[in-house]
């Protein structure tokens, strides 16, 4: 166990290192000029010259990502080339941000995804199973931009014009303002994001859960005489999990990384919406930060769902 | 009275292809303490006759009958078949490893059941008369190997948690459904063994499901042949293996590797199974049988008593005079040897 969380660790980190490389090499490929954004229309070539200078882009390429490395691994992930903010401070007020959105969300989406499939699986091609078919295969199929801009018009916009305010336009509170305003802020961004991923994590575990139900345990545990329903969740459930929970691990690990969509139509200042606007900006020093954020998401993610592996099915060993 | 006594059951499954008729109107009896064995190729509908008994068939149109120790078990209440399963019906399946739950140990598998039908007993006591099944069933350090899960043991070693399961609440009547089929040869045997000292020991009933031959003689009291969702033939074992009168019995018992001398080709039954979607008007096995005439053909045959004695069924138009029936046997094997 402790020998694959090293070994798992290190090829993480070699991995982040590689993508780090990457990054940094794709940032100068591409066409692009911060000093002279930054120095103005006007601006003399000895100012954008000077402006270079400062950023330390006029220094080689190996240098520069040499510099880049050495403070990363002392914690300082360099400054915003426009707001002169440390990075560390962007990503540590838009880390909560999303952590907020895609926590909720997940949690969401997995108790109704398991839920529908669970009850689509115990009675195949009934009427319950088609409808919470059709349920998971419309959702499935919207864009999660359209179905936000939905839930807005309908629950912010129709409500508010009604008189009813419950939900925000968009923005966020902090849970330090208290557990409602929070939530409030929230649970249109997580409707959108949990509706979506829903639909999927039905028809997983529903197809996960009519092979488990076929199997010959099933069947033993049905004639040992215990109640139905513990046939179906301690015997059914309990391996109809593990595809679940790898595709859920790869999920909330990508979803770490930002919501892009979902961040910018609810106007939430994630990780998504910071990657973002620093795309739009050339902003080299956010863009590094949040796509190894995303990166080390995943990783660590995938390291979990390794884990959970070995704990939901006792015949897995780590090594 | 007999403690299971099964009268004209049927069982019908509805697919896209129509209408599968597994099992035909099939009737029997199980007395305490003894052994049936239920003889018969795959899709003979034998499994799913015993399964249906303790209602773990699904989706299928069910009629008939199965009373068991005087309660009536086709149709009843979920709750009454919960009660009988496990409890008074223990069953035990053809592949142990697939049987078993792969993701619990064999321990709380055990426990499981025990608690299922008994809540008083605490944990610790399930767990003591756990240890004490699974060594009984022959299973070495039984208190340290109770912890271990399904894959950490060999084949016959789980097939012997399974019957340790099965038998865990001393049921009246334990269905073993192909018990050793997945087994390697040498450990058949043992969990045979298994199984007989604890009917001994217990008096339990045991419905024994087989295609093998070999098992039967060694266990059965009674053995019941089935072809097609049909009882063929019903007769004690000696005289089935020495007296028997359907001609898929004999097909089935001149098929057997061990009877021929070394060398000698073996007498496979010509044809295959009829599908049970489109069943032949007739004797269903008709169409493989070296004595068909033209009555076979038309009709299927009642079971009924042959050779005057009350015993032993067959449905068959042959006749039901010994002599006369050894007879044909004779002519039909000259006529095969002179073709």
């Amino acid at each position: 166990m402790l020998r694959f969380l090293i070994r798992r660790t290190a090829l993480g980190a070699v991995v982040l290192w590689l993508i780090s490389m990457l990054v940094f090499a794709l940032f100068f490929v591409a066409p692009s000029d911060v000093a002279r954004t930054l120095a103005g229309r006007q601006a003399t070539p000895e100012t954008v010259a000077l402006i270079q200078h400062r950023l330390g882009l006029d220094l080689p390429i190996w240098r520069q990502y040499l510099g880049f490395v050495g403070r990363a691994l002392r914690g300082d992930l360099g400054y915003d080339y426009y707001h002169q903010v440390p990075v560390t401070t962007i990503i540590a007020t838009a880390a909560p941000v999303t952590l907020s959105l895609v926590v909720g969300a997940a949690i969401m989406w997995l108790s109704l995804g398991v839920f529908n499939g669970v009850m689509s699986a115990i009675r195949p091609r009934s009427s319950l199973d088609r409808g919470l078919t059709v349920f998971a295969l419309f959702f499935y199929s919207m864009p999660s931009f359209l179905l936000g801009l939905l839930l807005l018009y309908f629950l912010y916009f129709q409500l508010t014009l009604a008189g009813i305010t419950i939900f925000p336009p968009g923005g966020f509170a902090p849970l330090s303002d208290g557990v409602v305003p929070w939530a409030q802020h929230l649970i249109l961004p997580w409707l959108t994001l949990a509706l979506v991923s829903a639909a999927i994590y039905t028809r997983l575990t529903r197809g996960s859960m009519l092979d488990v139900l076929g199997e010959d345990y099933i069947r033993t545990a049905r004639s040992k005489g215990i109640p139905e329903r513990r046939v179906i969740v301690r015997h059914g459930l309990r391996s109809a999990l593990t595809p679940v929970v790898t595709q859920f691990g790869i999920d909330v690990g990508a979803l770490l990384g930002g919501a892009v969509v979902t961040e910018t139509v609810f106007s939430l200042p994630g990780i998504g919406k910071a990657s973002i606007d620093a795309l739009t900006q050339q902003n080299q020093p956010v863009i590094i930060a949040t796509v190894l954020l995303a990166s080390t998401a995943v990783v660590i993610a995938n390291i979990i769902v390794d884990v959970m592996y070995a704990v939901l099915d006792p015949r897995v060993r780590l090594h | 009275m007999a403690l299971l006594e099964v009268r004209d059951l049927q069982v019908e499954f509805d697919t896209p292809d129509g209408v599968v008729r597994a099992v035909r109107g099939v009737s029997f009896d199980v007395a305490k303490g003894t052994t049936l064995a239920i003889v018969g190729e795959s899709g003979s509908g034998k499994s799913v006759a015993t399964q249906t008994i303790t209602g773990l068939t699904r989706g299928a149109r069910i009629s008939g009958s199965a009373v068991f120790d005087g309660a009536e078990l086709i149709g009843a209440d979920a709750a009454t078949l919960r009660r009988v399963r496990g409890a008074e019906i223990g069953m035990i399946f053809q592949d142990p490893l697939s049987s078993l739950h792969p993701y619990y140990t064999v321990g709380w598998q055990i426990v499981e059941m025990i608690k299922a039908h008994d809540r008083s007993t605490s944990k610790g006591a399930a767990r003591k008369r756990a240890a004490h099944l699974l060594s009984l069933v022959g299973i070495p350090r039984a208190e340290f190997r109770i912890d271990d899960y399904p894959h950490q043991f060999s084949g016959g070693m789980r097939q012997r948690v399974m019957i340790a399961m099965a038998m865990a609440l001393d049921p009246a009547l334990l269905i073993a459904d192909e018990p050793t089929t997945a087994l390697d040869v040498t450990v058949q045997a043992q969990v045979l063994g298994v199984m007989r000292t604890l009917q001994q020991e217990f008096g339990t009933a045991i419905i024994l499901i087989t295609h093998d031959l070999g098992v039967v003689a060694e266990m059965s009291d009674e053995v019941v042949v089935m072809y097609a969702g049909k009882v063929m033939e019903r007769a004690p074992r000696r005289t089935l293996f020495y007296r028997h009168h359907h001609p898929y019995t004999e097909g089935l018992l001149a098929s057997l590797p061990a009877r021929g001398e070394p060398g000698e080709r073996l007498t496979p039954i010509a044809g295959s199974p009829p599908s049970l979607l489109r069943l032949p008007k007739g004797c269903p096995f008709a169409p493989r049988c070296r004595y068909a005439f033209d009555k076979c053909l038309v009709e299927a045959p009642p079971l009924a008593t042959v050779y005057q004695d009350d015993d032993h069924e067959s449905a068959c138009w042959l006749s039901a005079e010994e002599s006369v029936r050894e007879g044909q046997r004779v002519v039909s094997d000259e006529q095969e040897a002179t073709a």
